[in-house]
């Protein structure tokens, strides 16, 4: 095992929408650490999966073993929201004083607002609250800079290398490339290290 | 390459609770696997399918779940090791054959593993499959973690060899669909012969026919392996207690449970206090053992899904036992301290425990919650559950539900489970009006269609999906024929079980490990059963919608319309347009249109956008699958569109 986890377990939220690789995300992370020695358990929501609802991963990193997929309520130490109002949605169960947030800044509209019925809040407003809401809090244009490096699918990684930017978790940049090498060999390998860099450098 | 064979024995892994079952069944030796889809069993089959041929595991998606259990019953019978996978519904499916199996009772080791999802998480059912275990006399496991997943799929497998018995092993959402770290054992060399033997004395359970009958002979054995059973619980590894010799609570926790109970300990810092005893020999009850925890404690507490079925047990077992062990006092959900139905979580059992304990628990500062609640009510819009864009399903329930509008009977659709279930919900029109189990669409219709002569004069449809046709829909479609039912079948026939990742069906041509097998024809069957029957595109709006008036107001009888498009999210349509969609501002008469934007307020297809500024509605290329379909929705042709190069 590498470094004392500084509480025992830690807590990580990934939330989104489905079909934005969600499930994807939380394995590499899960991956990494487990490769690191720790216990990992994931809770996740399925089924909605891919047909536009909220969906979570809840991630427990611990010393000492399974911990319950389910993060008790006001337990979470870092949320990771691949889409920007996920993040206050999850929040108001799992939030408190002292959380971290690390938020892509790209919408996904629900039906409702898509067909005129209901409204999405202006950006600012996301922010401001979420602020509010979070002991530290980083908005994040992952899904622009992932479309440059190649696809949306590399802001997913992004998002990572921001949570490892945060400092919450022992992750380091050898151990992922390790776990991505194993997982996707080739020549996606540079590519998704890039995007690990630039979301390390996101919140630094 | 399947995840199941990568890593060394000793290595630790990150796997979901359903590969560690998988796992478990490999390092047991396991032959052959037979399911039928459900969440959240799918992943069971599913990484068994994509083992490499060398594994030597003969993998199939059954046709239903009653057939995946004769299946793997067989395979028992002729001396191999299978496991039969399915979720909590399934199991009332398989039930007439189960009663019938534990009877007869197993040679080689058969586990049955049904996934129960508490909360109905992804199900239109609470089902609870431990109930059965208990009704057909056969022995229950219930793991409680991922590694003991894989453990106690390995010593069922034992525990059936010498019960010569069929084991439940019982898994549910938040264990199936979770994941944990999980260390590899060894992988066996094992040399699997089949052969069925049969003509030894009609009583020789190894040789002799395999038989229910004599029914009360076998029945006494049954139970000699009820007791043989209890008896070797009494030691399992699995059983375990964790915390003082004397506390002053003991909770009992099942399955996913006892990690909850586990969590709710920790967070009210109650190590010292209240025992964990985490039972997952859950039927029968190893009594001795059971005696021995409730010594321990006066008060305890049952933490368990769905219903409460351990609590009852033991409650049984501490009336028997209240002589030498007096009275004790309990709290579960018979007493309203646990919630009877719904998915537990650590918040509901931290709050019980506290209850009990008259400890004040806040596990969010007040004015924290309150704040983000309100700014989540306004600022985080709700997310309905949609069809894909592209999918043919929206398409068929516009055409459904505008032919029933139109023909102004006040006719109505029965539904049945699939994806297609959402069209009870707004974005599937609020087309179907009932809403049971596998193939009962067609069966309910079936009845309805009888009720003429009562005075129902509204039109009957059905609608069911391909997998659904063979699973339970076809006995269903003979009956109708058969008793002159008058109803309209529609077969949603998109070449897969779309809701649970496009496992193979009987009417496709590649089975579960991507053998070529021969595909049945739905629309053959039904003709040869004696129906009307017409195919359509739904993508083709308007002709679809024609037939359907043709078959409604012209066919007495039983029609069936297989509207065969195939599913939006399939690997071979995934990411292909067909066309290039656009909306004419020109032409989109937008708030304005007669039809008060039928598009994006009825159809609602997530690729059409309300442009809320310019007051048009607005085609989002990123998210638009080219499907073409909302052309010919618009009643002014607003929306345009050109084949895609
Ligand atoms: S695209 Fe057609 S249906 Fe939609 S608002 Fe414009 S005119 Fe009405
Ligand atoms: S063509 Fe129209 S109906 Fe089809 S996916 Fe695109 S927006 Fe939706």
């Amino acid at each position: 095992m590498g470094t004392r986890l500084w509480k025992d377990p830690v807590n990580i939220i990934i939330t989104g929408v489905g079909g934005q690789g969600n499930v994807l995300a939380s394995r590499i992370l899960g991956n990494a650490l487990t490769a690191k020695g720790y216990s990992v358990t994931i809770g996740e929501t399925f089924g909605a999966s891919q047909r536009g609802g909220s969906v979570m991963s809840h991630l427990r990193v611990s010393e000492k073993g399974a911990w319950s997929p389910q993060i008790p309520r006001g337990g979470a130490d870092v949320v990771v929201a691949l889409e920007p109002v996920e993040a206050l949605r999850v929040l108001v169960r799992y939030g408190n004083p002292g959380v971290k947030v690390v938020a892509n800044t790209r919408s996904i509209y629900p039906v409702g607002v898509i067909s005129g019925e209901q409204n999405y809040p202006a950006m600012e407003d996301v922010r401001a609250w979420v602020a509010e809401l979070s002991s530290a809090s980083w908005f994040v244009d992952a899904t622009d800079a992932a479309m440059r490096l190649g696809g949306p699918i590399y802001g997913n990684i992004m998002m990572i290398g921001a949570l490892a930017g945060t400092g919450a978790l022992p992750l380091d940049r050898g151990t992922f490339e390790a776990v991505m090498a194993a997982t996707m060999p080739g020549p996606k390998l540079a590519a998704n290290m890039e995007a690990y860099d630039i979301g390390v450098a996101m919140v630094a | 390459m399947s995840n199941l064979l990568n890593g060394k024995p000793g290595e630790s892994r990150l796997f979901m609770g359903n590969e560690a079952i998988a796992r478990g069944a490999l390092e047991a030796g396991l032959n052959i696997a037979a399911g039928y889809p459900g969440t959240p069993s799918s992943e069971i089959i599913e990484s068994l399918a994509r083992l490499p041929k060398e594994a030597g595991v003969y993998v199939e998606w059954s046709v239903n779940e009653k057939v995946a259990l004769e299946v793997a019953a067989a395979a028992s019978f002729a001396g191999l090791r299978s496991i039969c996978v399915m979720k909590q519904n399934g199991l009332n499916v398989a039930s007439d054959f189960l009663l019938h199996l534990t009877g007869s009772g197993t040679r080689g080791g058969i586990l049955l593993i049904p996934c129960d999802d508490p909360g109905a998480l992804s199900s239109v059912n609470e089902g609870e499959s431990r109930a059965f275990a208990k009704l057909v006399e056969i022995p229950l496991i219930e793991p409680g973690d991922f590694q003991e997943a894989k453990e106690a799929v390995k010593w069922a497998f034992e525990l059936s060899e010498t019960l010569r018995q069929i084991v439940m092993v019982r898994s549910i959402t938040r264990l199936s669909h979770a994941s944990g770290s999980v260390v590899l054992g060894e992988m066996p060399k094992r040399e699997a012969k089949a052969a069925f033997r049969h003509n030894g004395f009609v009583l020789d359970p190894m040789e002799g026919p395999v038989l229910s009958a004599p029914v009360t002979y076998r029945h006494d054995l049954q139970q000699d392996k009820l007791k043989k059973a209890k008896e070797l619980f009494e030691t399992s590894p699995f059983n375990t207690y964790q915390g003082p010799e004397k506390p002053e609570l003991l909770i009992i926790s099942t399955s996913a449970s006892s990690l909850y109970a586990k969590e709710a300990v920790s967070l009210l810092g109650m190590e010292g206090r209240v025992g964990l005893f985490k039972l997952a020999t859950t039927w029968p009850l190893p009594s001795k053992l059971m005696a021995q925890m409730l010594g321990k404690a006066g008060r305890i507490l049952f933490v368990e899904e769905v219903m409460p079925f351990t609590e009852e047990n033991v409650k049984v077992l501490a009336a028997e036992m209240a002589g030498t062990l007096g009275v004790k006092t309990f709290f579960g959900k018979r007493d309203g301290t646990i919630p009877m139905t719904g998915e537990l979580n650590p918040d509901i059992v931290t709050a019980a425990l506290a209850k009990i304990f008259g400890i004040a628990w806040t596990p969010q500062p007040p004015d924290y919650a309150q704040k983000a609640g309100q700014k989540a009510f306004f600022g985080a819009p709700g997310r309905d559950l949609t069809f894909c864009p592209g999918c043919p399903h929206r398409a068929s329930f516009y055409s459904i539900h505008s032919v029933l509008a139109r023909d102004a009977r006040e006719g109505f659709v029965c539904g049945d489970i699939g994806c297609y279930s959402m069209a009870v919900l707004p974005s599937g029109f609020s087309t179907l009006k009932t809403l049971h189990s596998m193939g009962s669409g067609t069966g309910v219709a079936s009845g309805f269609g009888k009720l003429g002569p009562f005075g129902l004069n509204q039109p009957v449809v059905s609608v069911c999906g391909d997998s659904t046709f063979f699973h339970a829909a076809m006995p269903a479609l003979a009956n109708a024929i058969h008793h002159k039912a008058d109803i309209l079948m529609v077969v949603l026939d998109n070449s897969g079980t779309g809701m649970t990742g496009f496992q193979p069906h009987p009417g496709l041509s590649r089975d579960a490990q991507g053998n070529e097998v021969p595909a049945l024809d739905i629309a053959e069957i039904a003709k040869a059963m004696g129906a009307t029957v017409r195919v359509s595109d739904p993508f083709d709006v308007p002709g679809t919608q024609k037939i359907m008036h043709g078959l409604l107001d012209n066919v007495p009888g039983v029609k069936v319309l297989i509207l065969r498009q195939i599913c939006a999210l399939s690997p071979e349509k995934k990411g292909k347009r067909k066309f290039d969609v656009m909306v004419n501002p020109e032409v989109c008469l937008g708030e304005s249109c007669g039809c008060n934007r039928l598009c994006t307020r009825i159809f609602r297809c997530p690729g059409l956008v309300w442009d809320k500024a310019r007051g048009k509605a607005r085609v989002d290329e990123v998210i638009c699958a080219g499907c073409g379909v909302c052309a010919s929705i618009c009643p002014v042709g607003a929306i345009m569109r050109v084949e895609a190069e």
